[in-house]
């Protein structure tokens, strides 16, 4: 830990002015009665004390952006001729991220393996990622919906921050873990580390102990495969699901997206925005015939998707960071890790199946 | 609980003619009730209630079209039944009501506001006038008119209204104070462009989930909601406040005089916006037009669904 560096609860408030002068700073505020991240405001309540509802994803993959605007050009020669003018629309790019909990960053490197892959790059997703950096905050305890550790991260999981801090005694102890994180501990507020680094340890330490113990969710991907025809199982599983869709807005690693045609006049914008797969219209074909007609159907997607279809194709890595977030925030109390862990005993009870 | 022991007994004998009873059972946290699908005797032996049993079961009901199912109601779900029933939206001999006295239910927003992160939580029992609530920091001790759901603490209706089996001492009307209508008459007093702002505000935040659509019991377009068509593609998929605001009008409007003010909308939303203002205002505007509220008479029929030429309240030609 010889980069860790020492940031004093005092000096919070101006490391954040300086992070915030030198670009956009985007962080866990309270509105209302929620936390949701946003533009850094000495005026707003930053809230440190529990995690955002709403991770931060919208920063890299907002919740609806203008890929492109066009115009319909009537020909001067000929008017019976149309033509089109298209502007493309580059991203405004540049934030540091403050105050995520490491579940929220580490949703990005599920999106990575889609969006910004060789021989796959989406330059929307890439550009922002690149321009992004996340400070990150350990957590000091697990809530009864985390289970970060089940797919193989946890309180502390460096992956897809940039710079993590852990809360100590009268301050945080930040440690780099990227170039981009690096430079940004290189400000004057910071001290060395010193003893704190040790009290670092030890908060991390007791997170890690107030989790259940893990489950093996790799035998999930056959598991969920096998299940797959058994709509009485999904039936049973999806039961008290509302199909609303929270549980995808909310999820830091639910990529899916829509693209519309927003026509006004003579032209328009093409949008794309979230989509989810609890939603009807989400598989619905022009034909009119839905392949994912019922809630059940499309429950089935979302824990598919997760555990089984996307590690399939990314060399076995779960497509879920654990956040809870889905559990958390689920109007009806669905429980993914329910689901996950009866189909694996349905696999083990019927292996012939 | 003995009266919870007997409804159980009930739905035992039921079970053998229904496709499922809904209840709630015990979910993800101590302070979480979650919906449950009763289609066993073992099923059946997880039925909780008590201040954990938020949710509105009523809402699961129109997806079961065609099956005879049996619902566990608060009184307050009960309107919701009643309701479903006068727009001959479930039918009276499809369903079977159980019902029992209801004490109120938490509002986990005011624990949250109390405890921090309720996720945190690791133990809540409700005695009499207190929630106990333990957290890793200890145990907080809350009166309960402190977290009870605002609907509860002046609810006219703690017994269900229609039911086919009723166990327990049924209860009277609270007698508390009624927050709801307190936060309509400040929003009331504000002059247009101040109210307007305050909504244009707080709907900044929402996530266009359409978990307040699809947690009414009421809401019944659900998959053909005009929020999501795709052709004609009535909405913008834009994320303005404008769009999402629109939404809550054309959510608000839809409910008008026959939201039974459950309350799902907005416990459900993710975001927290109180929504539930909307359509309190309507319902008021309602039955100071029709004299009617929804969900409470069976009989009745719901003003949407009639037409006078002249509407007795509404001076039509008086301009
Ligand atoms: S699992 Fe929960 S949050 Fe997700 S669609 Fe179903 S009810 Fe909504
Ligand atoms: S599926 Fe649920 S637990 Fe997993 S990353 Fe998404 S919100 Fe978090
Ligand atoms: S609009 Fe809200 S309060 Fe009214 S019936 Fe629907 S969920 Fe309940
Ligand atoms: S539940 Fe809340 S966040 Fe979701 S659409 Fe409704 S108001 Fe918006």
């Amino acid at each position: 830990m010889e980069t860790a560096k020492f940031l004093p609860e005092s000096s919070l408030e101006a490391w954040l002015a300086e992070l915030a002068s030198s670009g956009e700073l985007i962080v866990p505020r309270r509105e209302g009665d929620a936390v949701v991240f946003g533009p850094y405001d000495p005026n707003v309540p930053l809230e440190l004390s529990r995690d955002a509802t709403a991770p931060p994803k919208s920063v890299v993959f907002p919740a609806c952006e203008e890929l492109l605007r066009y115009t319909y050009v009537k020909d001067a020669e000929d008017i019976s001729k149309t033509g089109m003018s298209v502007e493309e629309v580059t991203p405004a790019c540049g934030a540091v991220v403050f105050g995520a909990r490491p579940c929220g960053a580490r949703g990005f490197t599920v999106y990575d393996r889609v969006f910004d892959a060789e021989g796959m790059r989406d330059p929307y997703y890439a550009a922002r990622r690149a321009a992004t950096a996340f400070v990150t905050l350990a957590c000091r305890e697990a809530g009864s919906a985390c289970f970060c550790h089940w797919v193989g991260s946890g309180p502390a999981d460096p992956q897809g921050s940039d710079v993590l801090l852990t809360p100590v005694p009268g301050g945080y102890v930040a440690e780099a873990v990227t170039e981009k994180g690096a430079a940004l501990l290189a400000s004057p507020l910071m001290a060395p580390a010193g003893k704190h680094a040790g009290e670092a340890k030890a908060v991390r330490a007791k997170a890690m102990e107030s989790l259940d113990t893990a489950q093996d969710v790799s035998p999930a991907r056959e598991a969920l495969l096998a299940a797959f025809d058994d709509m009485d199982f999904w039936n049973r599983m999806s039961a008290k699901c509302i199909s609303c869709g929270a549980c995808t807005y909310l999820c830091p690693t639910c990529y899916c997206f829509n693209i519309t045609d927003e026509a006004q006049g003579n032209g328009g914008t093409r949008l794309r925005s979230w989509d989810n797969c609890m939603s009807f219209q989400f598989t619905l074909e022009a034909s009119g015939h839905n392949p994912r007609p019922t809630k059940a159907h499309r429950l089935k997607n979302r824990v598919g998707h997760k555990f089984s279809y996307y590690p399939g194709i990314h060399g076995g890595v779960v497509a879920c960071c654990g956040c809870g977030r889905c559990i958390r925030s689920c109007p009806a109390g669905v429980d993914i890790r329910e689901i996950v862990l009866a189909a694996m005993e349905r696999a083990t009870a019927k292996p012939q199946e | 609980m003995q009266s919870l022991e007997d409804i159980k007994a009930k739905i035992k004998d039921a079970l053998p003619g229904l496709d499922c009873v809904i209840g709630w059972e015990r979910g993800w946290s101590p302070l979480h009730g979650t919906p449950l699908f009763m289609r066993s005797p073992e099923d059946v032996d997880r039925l909780t209630w008590g201040p954990f049993n938020v949710g509105n079961p009523a809402t699961y009901l129109t997806g079961f079209k065609g099956k005879k199912v049996g619902v566990v109601v608060k009184g307050c779900d009960s309107r919701s039944v009643v309701q479903l029933l006068q727009e001959k939206l479930v039918k009276r001999e499809d369903v079977v009501v159980f019902g029992m006295p209801c004490e109120g239910v938490v509002d986990l927003t005011k624990v949250a506001r109390k405890v921090g992160d309720i996720a945190l939580v690791n133990a809540a029992v409700r005695a009499g006038g207190t929630l106990s609530v333990t957290t890793p920091e200890g145990m907080v001790e809350i009166p309960w008119e402190e977290v009870a759901a605002d609907k509860c603490l002046s609810c006219q209706y703690p017994n269900a209204l229609v039911s086919d089996h009723f166990a327990g001492e049924p209860l009277p009307p609270a007698m508390g104070r009624d927050p709801a209508a307190e936060q309509l008459a400040a929003l009331e007093a504000m002059a247009p462009a101040e109210l307007f702002a305050h909504w244009a505000k707080v709907m900044e935040r929402c996530i266009r989930c359409y978990a307040c659509r699809n947690a009414c019991p009421m809401c019944v377009c659900r998959d053909h909601c005009i929020a999501q068509t795709r052709d004609p593609h009535w909405l913008t998929q834009e994320d303005s406040t404008r769009e999402k605001l629109m939404f809550q009008m054309i959510h608000a409007l839809h409910l008008a005089g026959r939201c039974t003010e459950c309350g799902e909308c907005q416990r459900s939303c993710p975001v927290d916006i109180p929504i539930l203002a909307l359509r309190r205002k309507l319902n008021a505007v309602v039955k100071d037009l029709f004299d009617y509220q929804a969900g409470v008479d069976p009989q009745a029929v719901p003003p949407l669904f009639t037409f006078q030429v002249e509407e007795a309240k509404i001076n039509e030609r008086g301009w």
